[in-house]
């Protein structure tokens, strides 16, 4: 379909050469950096403030205010890293982004790092991104020999260094401060913040870590504008989104469309609507960490403020859709699993809690339930929320929570019929 | 010795990228040049790394235990990695993860398959929902793979052909594909 907004991160995505460097300059690319070299570092920050761009990377915190907090007096360097670990489940949208248009990323580093004074950036890549860390050395390597990075930035004597870091599976190196652990060569664990990285990040020193989109969607802030950013989205959630349907759709992908679009225009316009026309049952709205939404929800607009009104949050936009055939308690389980796999075993109620859950999900899964481990679900999920080290507990949590609220009658029947009331022999169980 | 000759020339470049007094954060890609050169990470390994690092070689094992894609047991030439995280699950990768064991011959948590060609690696959100089921050999990735593409695959892999991956360059090994992890591989140019 004809899309009813002009796209932005997407506009190029049909042109092949835009992968090399010589197709991104001749669409404008460098040109923000130009733009930015020959302002004050404040008033990059200003820009980006007042376009009022907010974190792609889950929590949707403001970039111009996160890069304005960097104290500029403490005699430290400063950095900025790029966090392409991009490992929610349900994710890929980084992916294409990069494969399609690595340069955009580039240029949105350097100007971040401008505007802090930093003179080396990092580059996190999840391991398994092996041929989109290929892309983009080659890519740092064309920006250097073009002078767009190294000691002498389009000739204007400021260096910008990009050194790109492999990961090597493990989704909570996601999480900012787990992250800037592994770049020091530390287990991937997650910091006691306060202090913020914004204060004492990377080394020890001030650091700005961004999501590959939101870096992206800076060098357009630059060139067009804050008012032009914000022609598009919401009053408090401005411009668009990179959002990945998966799951049960008939074309699943990465899509751009303006904050606030409806799930419904996402769902049927976009992706296809449910696989083969069957019902839609359930959906998480951000990736598996954001509470799974329902059929009922189909009209909230996919923004910050709306999805929390409906009890849910934006998180990735990585929509995974079930439909009327897909178990909730079974994908309940796999999802839990995953936090279960994935829990750095730093603190108590996400390394225990998660194993457990686990536990009594699969037995539910596999009909050995009983009436108390209903009860136990909610307790853990409870226990779970809010009380660990860091939010990938909150993601087991809101697993565990929002689908014992939305399918509280599908939890009870594994329960009472011994087994999955989806799977065709237990239905024949059924007393008449 | 695992780091002598060239291969120490490689590990300098990578004690290179970072700043001096932080040539720690050099640990990740040192344990995948060591992984491309051994096949996984041995102990001598471990040693060497924390000698040039100027750490424990217990913090170096602390670091290598904690990520999926570093192997500190034996492994075999191909390491064939299925998502079966929600939106592959939903897509049917349960069948694909079954037909990569039967295929391959590796049992249910075992390393690797007797004739030491392969390893099976659940794997969770690969970053390739939009192509579910994802997976991938020796790190690159094929797109969309149902059970009778995965034994078509793997009996490509006996017969010693590379599949062709859905985007970037094939590699022919796990070894492989760890050299290139470790940052040493040229890129074709664009
Ligand atoms: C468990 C966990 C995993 C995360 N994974 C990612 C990730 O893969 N990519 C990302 O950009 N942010 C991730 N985040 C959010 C980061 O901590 C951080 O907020 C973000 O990178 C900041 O960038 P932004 O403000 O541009 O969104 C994760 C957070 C948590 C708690
Ligand atoms: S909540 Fe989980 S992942 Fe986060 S610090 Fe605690 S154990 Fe680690
Ligand atoms: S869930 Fe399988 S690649 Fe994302």
């Amino acid at each position: 379909m004809s899309l009813w907004f002009e796209p932005r991160l997407t506009r190029d995505w049909d042109d092949p050469s835009m992968i090399g460097l010589d197709g991104y300059v001749a669409k404008g690319g460098y040109e923000a950096l130009s733009k930015a070299l020959a302002m004050t570092d404040a008033d990059i920050v200003d820009v980006v403030k007042s376009s009022g761009l907010r974190g792609r990377g889950g929590a949707g915190f403001p970039a111009g205010m996160k890069w304005g907090f960097v104290p500029r007096d403490t005699g430290k360097p400063t950095y900025v890293v790029a966090n392409f670990d991009e490992s929610e489940p349900g994710t890929c949208n980084n992916r294409e982004l990069v494969e399609r248009d690595p340069h955009r990323l580039l240029e949105g580093m350097a100007i971040a790092a401008l505007a802090i004074g930093c003179e080396t950036a990092y580059l996190y890549v999840r391991g398994e991104y092996l041929w989109q860390s290929m892309v983009l050395e080659r890519a740092i390597a064309q920006a250097y020999a073009a002078g767009h990075l190294g000691p002498d930035v389009q000739g204007s004597g400021k260096r910008v260094d990009v050194v790109l870091h492999r990961g090597a599976g493990a989704y909570i190196c996601g999480e900012e401060t787990a992250l800037l652990n592994s770049l020091e060569g530390f287990r991937g664990q997650p910091r006691l913040r306060p202090p913020f990285p914004a204060v004492e990040g990377l080394f020890a020193s001030p650091t700005v870590i961004n999501n590959v989109e939101t870096l992206m969607n800076v060098p357009d802030i630059l060139v067009r504008g804050a008012e032009w950013f914000r022609e598009l989205g919401t009053e408090k959630s401005p411009g668009t989104k990179m959002v990945t349907v998966s799951g049960k759709v008939e074309r699943p992908g990465n899509f751009e469309v303006p904050l606030g679009t409806s799930f419904r225009i996402v769902l049927e316009e976009l992706a296809g609507g449910v696989l083969g026309g069957r019902a839609l049952k359930a959906w998480t709205p951000g990736g598996s960490s954001t509470p799974m939404l329902t059929a009922e929800h189909l009209d909230v607009g996919l923004d910050y403020e709306s999805l929390a009104e409906a009890g849910s949050m934006l998180g990735t936009a990585a929509i995974m859709v079930m439909d009327d055939t897909d178990c909730v308690v079974d994908c309940a389980t796999r999802m839990v699993r995953f936090y279960a796999h994935e829990s750095c075993g730093k603190c108590t109620p996400c390394r225990e809690g998660s194993w457990w859950a686990t536990r009594v999900l699969e037995r539910l899964e596999d009909g050995q339930g009983q009436a108390p481990d209903l009860p136990i679900m909610r307790d853990l999920g409870t226990n779970l929320m809010f009380r660990a080290f860091c939010a990938l507990a909150d993601g087991t949590a809101s697993v565990i929570n929002s689908s014992l609220q939305h399918f509280p009658d599908e939890y009870e029947a594994h329960v009472r019929l011994g087994g999955c009331p989806l799977k065709v022999e237990h239905l024949e169980e059924v007393p008449a | 010795m695992v780091f002598e000759g060239p291969l120490r020339a490689d590990a300098d470049s990578i004690l290179a990228r970072y700043p001096e007094d932080h040539r720690r954060s050099a640990v990740m890609p040192l344990l995948y040049l060591a992984q491309s050169v051994e096949g996984s990470v041995t102990r001598e390994a471990l040693r060497e790394i924390g000698a040039l690092l100027q750490i424990t070689t217990a913090e170096v094992e602390a670091v290598a235990s904690f990520y999926t894609m570093y192997r500190l047991r034996p492994t075999g030439t191909h390491v064939i990695s299925v998502c079966t995280n929600l939106a592959c699950k939903l897509r049917g990768a349960e069948a694909v993860f079954e037909a990569a064991h039967e295929a391959t011959g590796v049992a249910h948590g075992a390393e690797l398959s007797d004739d030491g060609l392969f390893t099976v690696h659940e794997e969770e959100c690969l970053g390739v929902c939009d192509f579910a089921p994802a997976v991938q050999i020796n790190f690159c990735s094929h797109d969309t793979v149902s059970p009778e593409r995965m034994r078509e695959l793997v009996a490509g892999l006996r017969a010693g052909e590379v599949p062709s991956p859905a985007r970037g360059p094939a590699f022919d090994s796990f070894k492989a594909a760890s050299r290139a992890l470790a940052g040493l591989e040229e890129v074709p140019s664009a």
